[in-house]
């Protein structure tokens, strides 16, 4: 499945956070465990996870430090701040009312179309 | 392929990689490293695959995305780092921060010379401080350029740590310079006088531009840097001082009402400071900025070669038709001298932005256009000159007025041939350049020519 463009674009950042709030991370693997939770059916252009952390960051919802990789590259390591902690739940409130809005009107829609 | 060889190939091309993504100016090093590093850890997953280092670099590649999609979205994102170059170092560069505090040291030393030059300028006349007045020392305005360019000199000397012999060298030819100025004799209202505050400070410029090539004056590469230094420092100090005409303007302006007899207190200290430290600062700026300004030079460069290029074929042919009448004068002869100081200006500052590998372009023939005009121009001025002189013969103006023209068009004319020899595929422009830098020492010999030998010539007059 294919998902709007848009709407990719709205989920990312609670998304994003949602994966920091657990703990610290960094991109390749926030990108692994966007995959992981939705089956591969989220399609991101990698490098366009870059600025968005750099922008959550600018904006305080996360903070970052550099450390390094096994191999002993240079690696950046992001995690949820107290800020981006409350912006979360604010999210989450949100996407919960639109996806009850959504969810209670299809329940009664199904058995319409299947009517 | 070995195992060894693949990698090398890998990093080969990840290094490509990167340097291409680095030519965004909005992306800075430290976000090359965080995208390399997840390219290397997306291909080391793929190899592990079972995918060959070649496919999993392409795959990986793609999956970051198009280049330039990525690179204007960290635009977007970092909009400010498009402007970052005028803005400090971080604080974390110590190299910058010591060439600040050095920059900034030698910018109060020449503020503080120009003031206590000012104030002892302004010492015979008790009842007035005014920086324009009559009652300034007429030695001020004469040694005026000692106060500053000296200072960015042995700036320049500390920071290239240039050698002490050097440094003798260039402190003696200052020296000597200062000494025998000031021992001349100069009447009232002396027109060696006045040209000698022209001159000074272009042969004070000169001792900068030995300083800036760290001593290293027989180079021609360091020369053309030094030409490139010289326009980027003009572009800076023009931005610097409209800067600083609107904060005095704004200051005036403020002060009026509440306190209007400040406001000659404020002028005369706060002016000649920055004056005097722009210089430095503008220096600064070149050297630590160099990556942004080097676009700026040559573009405008390209706009306005044109436009002068048009406006002195205009010029060449309307002084044809209609012929230069009684009425020109030496006021018109320094306009040409003008003129052509800025044509010469345009021509080498496209020469400088010029790849030396660059093929024959509209340019070249467009510069070669203005150098013709140009050059049309000046012997029409040359003639009627030559022919005023001969009516009323020479005055110390007139010979430094001409000489400096004969000077500029033997210039010309040689970047005319050059430049037509380049058009027609027979010599490579790094003649030109060679010429422009070769040249540099007739300049530097004719504005020295001009302080210390005409005003003995014509009686200090």
């Amino acid at each position: 499945m294919n998902i709007d463009k848009d709407l990719v674009a709205a989920m990312a950042t609670p998304l994003v956070l949602a994966i920091l709030v657990e703990g610290k991370s960094y991109g390749y693997a926030i990108l692994k465990r966007v995959r992981e939770l939705s089956a591969g059916e989220l399609e991101w252009t990698d490098g366009m996870l870059y600025p968005l952390l750099h922008r959550l960051e600018r904006l305080g919802y996360i903070r970052s430090e550099w450390g390094s990789s096994d191999e002993g590259r240079r690696r950046r390591y992001y995690q949820a701040t107290e800020t981006g902690r409350a912006q979360l739940a604010e999210q989450r409130k949100q996407w919960e009312t639109a996806t009850r809005t959504l969810g209670g009107f299809w329940s009664l829609a199904v058995p319409v179309t299947g009517a | 392929m070995g195992a060894k060889n693949t990698e090398q190939q890998l990093d080969s091309q990840i290094g490509e990689w990167r340097s291409a993504i680095l030519r965004s100016r909005a992306v800075e090093a430290g976000d090359a490293d965080e995208l390399e590093e997840h390219l290397r850890e997306q291909i080391s997953d793929l190899e592990a695959t079972g995918l060959s280092a070649d496919e999993a670099f392409l795959i990986a590649v793609g999956r970051l995305g198009k280049m330039d999609v990525v690179t204007a979205e960290f635009a977007r994102e970092h909009s400010d780092r498009l402007w970052k170059q005028l803005s400090m170092e971080r604080p974390d560069d110590l190299g910058g921060r010591r060439s600040l505090t050095l920059m900034l040291g030698f910018a109060a030393l020449a503020a503080v010379l120009i003031q206590v030059a000012r104030v002892l300028g302004a010492l015979g006349d008790p009842s007035g401080m005014g920086l324009f007045g009559e009652s300034m020392a007429t030695w001020f305005w004469r040694d005026i350029g000692l106060f500053v360019l000296p200072v960015l000199a042995a700036y320049f000397a500390v920071q290239r740590r240039m050698p002490w012999s050097r440094v003798i060298a260039l402190g003696a030819i200052v020296a000597v310079l200062a000494v025998v100025i000031n021992l001349f004799p100069f009447g009232s209202d002396s027109a060696t006088d006045a040209l000698i505050s022209i001159h000074l400070p272009v042969a004070l410029w000169f001792v900068v531009g030995a300083a800036y090539t760290g001593g290293d004056v027989r180079s021609s590469l360091r020369r053309m840097d030094f030409i490139r230094f010289t326009g980027e420092w003009a572009i800076y100090y023009t931005l610097i001082a409209l800067g600083g005409a609107v904060l005095l303007g704004l200051t005036v302006a403020i002060l009026s009402p509440i306190a209007p007899d400040a406001i000659d207190d404020v002028i005369v200290w706060v002016l000649p400071t920055g004056a005097a430290a722009g210089v430095l600062v503008a220096a600064w700026l070149v050297e630590a900025k160099k990556s942004i300004i080097e676009n700026l030079a040559p573009v405008l460069t390209a706009i306005f070669t044109p436009l002068f290029a048009v406006m002195l074929v205009v010029a060449a042919v309307g002084y044809l038709i209609a012929g230069i009448g009684r009425d020109f004068n030496r006021d018109l002869l320094a306009v040409f001298d003008l003129l052509l100081l800025v044509v010469l200006g345009l021509i080498v500052y496209g020469i400088s932005a010029r790849s030396s590998v660059a093929r024959v372009g509209a340019m070249d023939v467009i510069r070669l256009v203005a150098v013709l005009a140009a050059i049309v121009l000046d012997i029409l001025v040359l003639v009627s000159m030559f022919a005023r002189i001969g009516e009323f013969g020479f005055t110390a103006n007139r010979v430094a007025a001409l000489g400096l023209n004969i000077v500029l068009l033997v210039n010309l004319a040689g970047t005319a041939w050059l430049t037509l020899r380049l058009v027609a595929g027979r010599a490579a422009a790094v003649r030109l350049e060679r010429w422009q830098t070769g040249y540099l020492p007739v300049f530097a010999a004719w504005v020295v020519l001009v302080v210390l030998a005409l005003p003995p010539i014509f009686g200090f007059a």
